[in-house]
């Protein structure tokens, strides 16, 4: 525990460890100190740009952004004194006069709003300015309205810190300060990989999903887990007229609230028309090689709809016909990784038990079995030793036999995070990826090449001294014959073969090597 | 076996548009080839990015857009990075390679020096000569105050320009003309040593006399930081002595205040002076490192000092001390030490939030002594003449000495080196020769653009740090620039709320929209000063940095103590 001390807030004393800032500890105490670029979200920065949230500390000459400032001992602190109202009121007086009328606003619901209405303003005395901002909807899932941007640089945090995608930047200066997409791009040109972060950071709704409807429209919100990949985000779907309008990202231990373009914006099958929802039939008549006339809209012109008992039975028959005419092993099972382990299981009760065949397999032979196997005969153990986000805690990160920015973008976001952090990233892959970026040594080899090239590493490890001979000799077995089997694998010699420099091999090497667990 | 089918439902209709080539922009293979070539065996860490535009602008005149991707690829730097540094910098060209690019950029400095002497007349008349090839815009202040209105054509700057000679300088450049700069009579090392310099230097090295009895001298001497904040020297050595190191030492030589021209006066007569007062300070703090952040517009000085360091170096003055000159690219707010820093490290200049304080936390966050050139040039003769003979160099309560930077409506604008607590009055009279013939004494600014404004029956005030407070105004850099009643108040205040629109980086709201703000409102025929107050209250108040906090000064000042030139 750390030690405490008091200081006063508003006239009450207040215990704190000198941990939280003004803004959350007056949170704790049941106010909301007016903000707009600051998130109390998790990895979202405080920034203190837009000076909405200013207080007065007594004895100080200027005031203070409650945000980002933490109390010290003795500190007295006035969130709605004079001069600090002032402020406030002043700070979203001057944004207001530039935004667009709220009836006509992109969200006459945001977050900017709901603060103008906490300070009770409704209009600037302020001139305003003339804004030429063209709205940008060039992206197919978001669109761009900047005539209603503050300059607050949460989209840009969100964009380069959360999820070092790095996409967004605030250009030029001054009055002429403007958030932009790379080189000024147009959104849907640009390198954004539609994450979404940024839409969901932005509190004026400059930055829009186009399936955008205003929050009292929302009818109800379903928390739930990602359907795509196996990171496991956990994210908030809002329903309104029994559609699926967006998507939140939830506070979930693998996702910390990002999501993913397939998480953000991959919604729409579910409203799909020419989705399957009921069990069909296909008609008497109709051959397996009509179905290249089928419009799946409308199937039933080749197919009928059924109950689940009569197209579950004719399933079975079939399944029976099958195995009555050509044995159990005329029969066949091969599981979706979509399904859960449950449901695995299940299925490969029905092939071993109900069809009588041990031909079942997975769609993970094609990636997982290989290192499955391999962790088993060398760790003792298929399984993964640590959640990807222990990433935070590393300092030095290897990556082989994976493109996380593509196939696990949340993933992705925490390996960026670290490196960006200085960890020093390592990458092993033939092709360049969107993490190349960001690492410290990006070795690639030449196709079917890793095993030596992973030999060669080894080889330098253990010529050079810097295996740990501790661990060697109290946990391992046969570690003279993997000594031996090495020396032919000298980064020189593997050149030809791998097409990797011998020094960075070597660099590669030591730096892996040389780091120790704590 | 199994009947066949052909193609998947649902994909006979629309075909999937594939994406074969990367999201975004991607620079050409010849912009790729011309950058490689560029920056073949040059460092491409990621602080150096400021000083690789300079290199891409001064090879091609401009920064292609071509290029800029390209050279984010070579530095692996996202390009929203790249464009948002080269975009913030006001002497830096951002050009679309698909358009056509100017020939030439020429600024015409509009700041009020400058502005009182007919620059805006000159910019106009420039920009109708030179229609369409030459790109013809303003430039905030320039350094040269006292030989306004300055033209600078890229490297070249004119003094005194009128249009005959500005036209005539361009000319010669679109005809391939390349510009030499001026010869500078500065003193060499031989000739500084000869005159017992280093002496300080070289006793400290050799702990002849320790760090401790200077940093008390320094203390007794009452030597304050002379970039405008005036805090006392010998504290601020101190606090960054209170973190542990590595520390590092940065200098700032960005001296951009309007009416601000010492710095450049010093180090171009003097370099060496500087230096070893640069080297103390290091010495003082067992800096690792040495950063010189020298300002763009001072091309010549960049010279002098180079050849400065050279000389030093190769003596062993540096003590192995590696010094990195590092070129600005113009941004007033890089004056700011935090802002500095920031664009030191390679990106935009915004001021960093405090606390923590840059000499606890500072450029590369290691404890940093930051010091303006003035007062590091102070150093060695104040400890080679003693304490008491600075400390009593002042007038009335006033300690030291002081250089102030004075242009305007005098007969002898120029850089003087005086007891600091002297009057404007004084100032003029005996310094600056009297006010220009026909121009009466009607006003003056004590502190460059942010310092506020003050009448001329309030010229007998002793100017120094903490005098001109209660008036609203400071001494800031001790540039004095003097209004005539041939001057109109109103413009002059509408040129310096322009400047600092111009000037904000744009971080902050208070700053950001209220000198736009303000600026509308005082382009009224009747100014809102009940709003232009609240307004310029809050700027004050809630601004981040001194930029913001300052640049209504000027403003209020007219209202306070000018209310007939708004009646």
């Amino acid at each position: 525990m750390s030690e405490t001390f008091s200081f006063t807030l508003n006239g009450a004393k207040i215990e704190t460890d000198g941990q939280k800032s003004i803004w959350q500890i007056a949170k704790d105490e049941g106010e909301t100190i007016p903000h707009l670029c600051y998130a109390d979200r998790p990895g979202f920065r405080a920034d203190g740009n837009c000076r909405a949230c200013m207080v007065e500390i007594e004895g100080e000459r200027v005031l203070a952004p409650s945000c980002m400032r933490k109390p010290s001992e003795g500190m007295v602190v006035h969130t709605k004194s004079e001069r600090a109202t002032k402020a406030q009121t002043m700070v979203l007086e001057m944004l207001v006069s530039d935004q667009p009328p709220r009836d006509d606003s992109p969200d006459p619901e945001s977050h900017f709003w709901t603060i103008a209405d906490q300070l009770n303003i409704k209009d600037s005395r302020l001139p305003p300015e003339e804004r030429h901002h063209a709205k940008d909807a060039s992206h197919p899932a978001m669109t761009v309205n900047l005539e209603a941007c503050i300059n607050c640089d949460l989209c840009v945090r969100a964009c380069r810190e959360v999820q070092s995608n790095d996409v967004i930047g605030m250009a030029s200066r001054g009055a002429n300060a403007k958030i932009v997409f790379d080189f000024d791009d147009l959104m849907g040109d640009s390198t954004c990989v539609a994450c979404g972060e940024c839409v969901q950071a932005c509190p004026t709704g400059a930055l829009l999903e186009k399936s955008w409807v205003a929050p009292s429209k929302i009818d109800r919100q379903v928390n739930s887990v990602c359907p795509f990949c196996g990171v496991g985000c956990q994210l908030t779907y809002n329903i309104s007229n029994e559609k699926i309008v967006s998507v939140d990202g939830r506070n979930g231990p693998a996702n910390e609230e990002r999501l993913c373009v397939k998480g953000r914006f991959g919604f729409d099958y579910v409203h799909n028309p020419e989705r399957l929802t009921k069990p069909l039939i296909r008609k008497e008549g109709i051959s397996k090689s009509d179905i290249e006339t089928l419009d799946p809209a409308n199937p039933y012109t080749h197919f009928r709809e059924a109950s689940w008992e009569e197209a579950l039975d004719t399933a079975a028959k079939g399944l029976l016909k099958v195995k009555e005419e050509k044995g159990p092993r005329g029969l066949a099972g091969f599981g979706s990784a979509k399904g859960s382990n449950e449901e695995a299981y299940l299925f490969q009760k029905l092939v071993r038990t109900g069809f009588g065949s041990n031909n079942v397999d997975h769609c993970t032979r094609l990636c997982h079995a290989s290192s499955v196997a391999a962790l088993l005969e060398t760790v003792g153990s298929g399984a993964v030793s640590a959640p990807f986000n222990e990433a935070e805690n590393s300092d030095v990160m290897i990556i082989i036999g994976a493109n996380p920015a593509i196939n696990h973008p949340v993933a992705a976001t925490f390996f960026k995070n670290a490196a960006k952090n200085g960890a020093k990233l390592i990458i092993i892959d033939p092709r360049k990826q969107a993490l190349s970026r960001y690492a410290a040594y990006h070795l690639q080899e030449k196709p079917g090449s890793d095993v030596a090239l992973l030999n060669a590493i080894m080889n330098v490890i253990v010529e050079e001294g810097l295996a740990d001979q501790d661990y060697i000799s109290n946990h391992t077995e046969d570690f003279e014959t993997l000594k031996a089997h090495l020396a032919d694998y000298t980064p020189e010699k593997m050149e030809t073969h791998t097409g990797v420099a011998p020094k960075d091999i070597r660099a590669v090497a030591q730096l892996f090597a040389k780091q120790k667990p704590e | 076996m199994f009947e066949k089918t052909t193609v998947a439902p649902g994909k006979a209709k629309h075909k999937r548009k594939s994406r074969y080539k990367p999201r975004g922009r991607q620079a050409s293979t010849r912009a790729t080839a011309e950058i490689n070539q560029l920056f073949e065996g040059k460092s491409l860490q990621r602080d150096l990015l400021i000083e690789n535009l300079h290199i891409l602008q001064d090879e091609f005149g401009y920064l292609d857009t071509d290029h800029l991707a390209a050279l984010a690829e070579l530095m692996r730097l996202p390009l929203s990075e790249i464009y948002e540094v080269a975009t913030f910098y006001h002497n830096f060209t951002v050009h679309e390679s698909t358009q056509e690019a100017p020939r030439l950029t020429v600024k015409v400095c509009d700041s009020l020096s400058c502005a009182l002497r007919g620059s805006a007349q000159l910019q106009h008349e420039l920009s109708n000569a030179f229609d369409g090839q030459v790109k013809v815009t303003h430039g905030a202040c320039m350094g040269r105050c006292n030989l306004a209105p300055i033209v600078r054509i890229e490297n070249q700057y004119i003094s005194q320009a009128t249009i005959d000679a500005s036209a005539n300088a361009i000319k010669k450049r679109l005809s391939g003309h390349e510009h030499t700069g001026p010869e500078h009579d500065s003193l060499s090392l031989t000739d500084y040593l000869e005159k017992g310099g280093y002496r300080i230097l070289k006793d400290l090295y050799a702990r002849r006399t320790t760090p401790a009895k200077i940093i008390e001298e320094l203390k007794e001497s009452g030597h304050r930081g002379l970039g405008g904040a005036g805090f006392p020297h010998a504290m601020k050595i101190n606090s960054v002595l209170s973190i542990d190191g590595p520390r590092l030492m940065a200098v700032n030589a960005d001296e951009s205040e309007p009416g601000t021209f010492k710095d450049r006066y010093y180090m171009n007569t003097n370099p060496h002076q500087f230096l070893e007062g640069m080297f103390i300070g290091a010495e003082l703090v067992e800096a690792e490192e040495i950063y010189i952040f020298l300002r763009d517009e001072y091309p010549d000085t960049a010279q002098i000092l180079k050849s400065a360091l050279s000389d030093a170096e190769i003596a062993g003055l540096n003590n192995g001390r590696r010094v990195h000159l590092r070129r600005g690219a113009g941004a007033y707010i890089c004056g700011e030490e935090s802002a500095m820093l920031e664009s030191i490290e390679g990106k935009r200049a915004y001021p960093r939030q405090k606390p923590p304080f840059p000499a606890h936390v500072g450029l590369f966050n290691r404890p940093t002594l930051i010091n303006n050139v003035e007062t590091l040039y102070w150093l060695p003769q104040i400890l080679e003449k003693g304490a008491d003979w600075y400390r009593e160099g002042g007038r009335s309560d006033s300690q030291g000495m002081r250089t102030f930077s004075l242009s305007g409506q005098v007969k002898k604008p120029g850089v003087y080196r005086v007891p600091a607590g002297i009057t404007a009055q004084e100032l003029i009279d005996k310094y600056g020769g009297g006010m220009l013939e026909g121009h009466q004494f009607k006003a003056y600014l004590p502190g460059g653009a942010s310092g506020g404004m003050l009448p001329a029956h309030m010229a007998d005030i002793p100017l120094d740090f903490g005098t001109l407070e209660k008036y609203g105004c400071f001494i800031g850099s001790a540039a004095v620039i003097v209004l005539s009643d041939q001057d109109n108040l109103k413009d002059v205040c509408r040129n310096i709320m322009h400047f600092f629109e111009d000037e904000s980086c744009g971080q902050c709201t208070p700053c950001r929209m209220g000198t736009t703000k303000a600026l509308k409102l005082m382009q009224a025929e009747h100014w809102d000063q009940d709003l232009l107050t609240d307004l310029s209250d809050v700027m004050r108040d809630a601004s981040i940095c001194g930029l913001g906090q300052a640049a209504p000064n000027v403003l209020v000042s007219l209202m306070k103590f000018f209310p007939e030139e708004l009646s």
